[in-house]
C-alpha cells in the first residue's frame, strides 16, 4: 500500500458562479477537473493539481480559486508538510525526487539587502526622459595591444565582440526543455531588442536559422546538434561547464521527450535518450579549456566571441580566474537561485552559492589580478528585475541573463512542474496541443514589453545617480548600501552599510 | 599546396590550410600544431609528423591522412569525413562524432568513441588496428566502433569500463575471448565474423588503406557489445 499524500492545495469552486461550461476540464494537462453526471456539477481530483493557474485564468465566470489547503500536520518547525511528503514519495517510489525551476528555499536574497544611491545637490541627477543615457554596451575580450598600420592609422585588432541594446540577454534554454513557442518567442524578442537569446544544449532549430545573429548557441558534454553550420549561424558560442541549478550534475532527456523534431534539432535518433553529463570528458583543467575555446575559435575563424558558463560555486572566484586566462571572451555565472527543466531537488535546494556574493569574488579577483579586462561577465541565477540589474551591475557585472523571469513574461505562473513535460501554458511541454496555447507574437510582444520597461527603470536609476552610462555604473560599489547585512556579508560584497559616508 | 610546418604556430598553419586555393595539401614537418583542419568540408590534407590536438574538429566533410601518430581528441565533434592514422591515437579519439569515419592503424587512448552518436544517415565508425584503452564507447549512443586486436603483447583488446553508459550504436571486438568484465548496461554476444555487410565493408576499407590483407579479418571470431535492453541505463525519478 502507498503511503498517502494530502494534496497541497484545494480548489475552490464557486457554485453561484460556475456555468458548467467545461473550461477547466479541457484547460488542465494534469486532468483533474471532470463533470459529474450525478449532480450535474464540476468536480476536481486536487490530488494532481500543480497549482498552475490555468484554470483559474480561463474560467469565464470567475468561479476558481486555488488555496493552500489549511489541512494540518501537527505543527513542527523542524518536519515541515514539504519535508514529510517528501520522505512519503521516497518510501512509495524508491526514486531520487525531481523538481524543476529555482530553489525555492528561504536562503538569503542578497539584492534585497542591497540599496541603490540617489544624487542630490553636489551632483545632479540626470532626467533620462531630456538627456541621453546610455544602456548600449559591448561583451567581449576588451584587453588588446594597439598596433599601427605603416600609416600611422589604429589597425582593429580588437577581438570579437556582441553589441547589445540593453544589458540582459536571455539565458540558455534548451528546445526539448522549453517549447518551439517558447524558443521562436524568445528569438523573436531577442531580435527585435537588440539582445541576444540562447540555445541551450538542444541544438538549434532549423526555422530559427534567420535569428542567427541574436543568438548564442551552446556547446556542452554531449555536443548534441553541434556542427559547422550551428557554430558559424550563432553571434557566440557558449560553452557549458555548469548550471546554477544543479551544479556538478549533467542532463538526461529521456527518450521519451525526443520527438521527431526535438530530435531534428539534437541530430539524434529519435527515442534515444539524450545524456549529457556534467564533465566534459576531455576538461579536467584550465589548459583543457583553453583547447576547447581554441577549437571553437579555429572552427569559425575567430570570428565569434566564446563565453564560458559556470554555476556559482564555492570557489568560483579562483575558476573565473583561469577562466579568463582560457582565452575565453566573456565568462557567464549562473546563481544557485538560476532555474531549470528539471534537477533533482536535494541538489537544487543544497547546491551551490548565491550570484550576488559569487559575483561580488569574481569581479574583485579578477581586479586584483589585472584581469577584468580580459572578460566580460554575464550574471544570472535569479535576476527578477531592473534593480536587481542595476545591483548586478554595480557589484561588476556587464549584463544579466534572465531565464524565469523570461518564463514568467511568457505566461509561466511558476508551479515548478516542468519535469512532468504537461505544461499548461505551453512552455515547458513538447505535446502540440499544450505548445499551440503560447502565441509566439504574443510572447514575443510580452517579451518585448517587458525588457523596454526595464530599459527605462534602469535608465531612471542611473539618471537618479547621475550617471548616464552603463560603462560608469560597472563596479560601482559606491553606488550600493548593504542593509540587514553581516560584517563579513559587506565585506564579501565589497560595499558600505547603509548611512555610512564616504 | 605544399606547407613547411616545421615551428609554425597553429593558427598561421590553419590559416594557410583553410585559404588555399588548391584543395589537396601537403603538410610535412608538422609538429604539435593543435586544431589542424578543425571544421573543413572540401580539402584533402595529408599531414607528415605529429599533429597536436583536437585534429579535425568538428570536421565537415575533408579528408585527413596522417603519416605518424595523432595525439588527443581527434576528430572531436566530426559530423563527417575521413581521418586515416598511419600510427596510433591518444585519448578521446573521435569525441561526440557523428559523421564520417576514422581509420587508426595502431592502438588509442582512454575514452575513444565516447558520446558517439548516429543521426539519420550519419553513421560515424572508428576502427582501430590495435587495442583500445578503458572507457571505449563510453556513453556511446550509436556508430560503429571496431577494435581489430592487432597487437602482440597478449593483453585484452580493451581496457576498463567499455561501454559505460552506453546507450546505442555497438561495439566489435575481434578477439576469442573477452577476458575483460563489462558493465552491466552492455551486451555481449560472441560472433563468427563482423555480423553484418556494413562493418564488413569497415573492416575491409581499414585493410585496404593499411595494405592488409582481409581475408582473416572477416573470418574472425568478434564480440558484439550493444546497450542492454533489458537493463537500461537510467536513474528512477520520483516527481516532487
Amino acid at each position: 500500500m502507498e503511503l498517502y499524500i494530502r494534496p497541497d492545495y484545494e480548489i475552490v469552486r464557486n457554485e453561484s458562479r460556475c456555468t458548467v461550461c467545461r473550461v477547466c476540464e479541457r484547460q488542465c494537462a494534469n486532468e483533474l477537473h471532470f463533470f459529474d453526471p450525478a449532480t450535474g456539477r464540476m468536480r476536481a481530483d486536487e490530488s494532481k493539481c500543480v497549482n498552475c493557474h490555468r484554470c483559474v485564468s480561463l474560467c469565464p465566470a470567475h468561479a476558481l480559486k486555488i488555496v493552500k489547503t489549511d489541512d494540518a500536520y501537527r505543527e513542527n518547525a523542524n518536519w515541515e508538510a514539504q519535508t514529510m511528503h517528501e520522505i512519503y514519495r521516497q518510501a512509495n517510489t524508491g526514486g531520487v525526487l525531481l523538481s524543476s525551476m529555482g530553489n525555492p528555499k528561504p536562503y538569503p536574497v542578497f539584492w534585497d539587502r542591497l540599496l541603490i544611491n540617489a544624487s542630490q545637490v553636489t551632483n545632479p541627477p540626470i532626467d533620462p526622459l531630456r538627456e541621453p543615457m546610455e544602456t548600449q554596451l559591448c561583451l567581449g575580450r576588451r584587453t588588446v595591444k594597439a598596433e599601427r598600420d605603416e600609416h600611422g592609422r589604429l589597425k582593429d585588432t580588437l577581438p570579437p565582440q556582441l553589441k547589445l541594446s540593453v544589458p540582459v540577454l536571455f539565458s540558455a534554454m534548451s528546445y526539448g526543455s522549453i517549447s518551439y513557442n517558447a524558443h521562436e518567442s524568445l528569438a523573436r524578442a531577442a531580435a527585435e531588442l537588440g539582445t541576444y537569446y540562447n540555445t541551450g544544449e538542444g541544438g538549434l532549430h532549423r526555422d530559427f536559422y534567420k535569428y542567427g545573429k541574436n543568438t548564442i548557441v551552446q556547446v556542452a558534454s554531449g555536443r548534441f546538434g553541434v556542427h559547422k553550420e550551428y557554430l558559424e549561424t550563432a553571434a557566440a558560442i557558449e560553452i557549458k561547464m555548469g548550471q546554477g541549478a544543479k551544479p556538478g550534475i549533467g542532463g538526461h532527456l529521456p527518450g521519451s521527450k525526443i520527438s521527431e523534431d526535438v530530435s531534428r534539432t539534437r541530430m539524434i535518433p529519435q527515442g534515444v535518450d539524450a545524456i549529457s553529463p556534467a564533465p566534459h570528458h576531455d576538461i579536467y583543467s584550465i589548459e583543457d579549456l583553453k583547447q576547447l575555446v581554441d577549437s571553437l575559435k579555429e572552427a569559425t575563424e575567430y570570428k565569434k566571441p566564446i563565453i564560458v558558463k559556470i554555476a556559482a560555486v564555492h570557489n568560483a572566484a579562483a575558476i573565473a580566474s583561469g577562466i579568463a586566462r582560457s582565452g575565453a571572451d566573456i565568462i557567464a555565472i549562473d546563481g544557485f537561485r538560476g532555474g531549470t527543466g528539471a534537477a533533482p531537488t536535494r541538489i537544487r535546494d543544497n547546491v551551490g552559492i548565491p550570484i550576488e556574493m559569487a559575483l561580488a569574488q569574481i569581479d574583485a579577483r579578477l581586479r586584483e589580478e589585472g584581469i577584468r579586462d580580459n572578460v566580460s561577465l554575464i550574471v544570472g541565477g535569479s535576476v527578477r528585475s531592473s534593480a536587481d540589474v542595476v545591483k548586478a551591475i554595480a557589484l561588476g557585472a556587464d549584463a544579466c541573463y534572465i531565464g524565469t523571469a523570461a518564463l514568467l513574461a511568457l505566461g509561466c505562473h511558476l508551479c515548478r512542474s516542468c519535469h512532468t513535460g504537461k505544461c499548461n501554458w505551453g512552455i515547458a511541454t513538447q505535446r502540440p496541443d499544450l505548445v499551440k496555447r503560447l502565441d509566439p507574437a504574443c510572447g514575443c510582444k510580452q517579451l518585448v514589453n517587458l525588457i523596454t520597461a526595464w530599459k527605462h527603470e534602469i535608465e531612471e536609476m542611473m539618471g537618479g545617480m547621475g550617471i548616464n552610462a552603463l560603462e560608469a555604473l560597472r563596479g560601482n560599489r559606491l553606488m550600493l548600501r548593504g542593509i540587514g547585512l553581516t560584517d563579513t556579508e559587506l565585506r564579501l560584497l565589497g560595499v558600505r552599510y547603509a548611512g555610512e559616508s564616504l | 599546396m605544399k606547407i613547411r610546418a616545421n615551428g609554425m604556430h597553429y593558427a598561421a598553419l590553419n590559416a594557410a590550410v583553410r585559404d588555399s586555393e588548391e584543395t589537396d595539401i601537403e603538410i610535412s614537418g608538422c609538429g604539435g600544431q593543435r586544431y589542424l583542419g578543425a571544421g573543413l568540408a572540401d580539402r584533402k590534407i595529408f599531414v607528415y609528423g605529429t599533429p597536436g590536438n583536437a585534429l579535425g574538429a568538428y570536421l565537415n566533410g575533408a579528408e585527413i591522412c596522417v603519416d605518424g601518430n595523432v595525439q588527443e581528441a581527434t576528430g572531436d565533434t566530426m559530423n563527417g569525413g575521413v581521418i586515416e592514422v598511419h600510427g596510433s591515437a591518444g585519448d578521446a579519439t573521435g569525441y561526440a562524432m557523428r559523421g564520417g569515419k576514422i581509420f587508426i592503424e595502431g592502438d588509442v587512448g582512454y575514452r575513444c568513441g565516447i558520446h558517439m552518436k548516429a543521426f539519420l544517415s550519419q553513421h560515424p565508425a572508428i576502427v582501430i588496428g590495435g587495442r583500445a584503452g578503458s572507457f571505449l564507447g563510453e556513453y556511446q549512443a550509436g556508430g560503429t566502433i571496431v577494435v581489430l586486436g592487432l597487437h602482440t603483447d597478449g593483453k585484452p583488446v580493451i581496457g576498463n569500463f567499455c561501454g559505460t553508459g552506453m546507450h546505442g550504436g555497438e561495439i566489435l571486438l575481434r578477439c576469442e575471448t573477452l577476458n575483460v568484465a563489462l558493465p552491466a548496461q552492455v551486451r555481449a554476444e560472441r560472433i563468427e565474423g563482423p555480423g553484418s555487410e556494413e562493418s564488413a565493408a569497415l573492416i575491409r576499407e581499414w585493410c585496404a588503406r593499411f595494405g592488409r590483407n582481409a581475408a582473416p579479418y572477416l573470418q574472425a571470431v568478434y564480440y558484439r557489445l550493444t546497450p542492454n535492453a533489458e537493463n537500461p541505463y537510467r536513474q528512477m525519478y520520483t516527481p516532487n
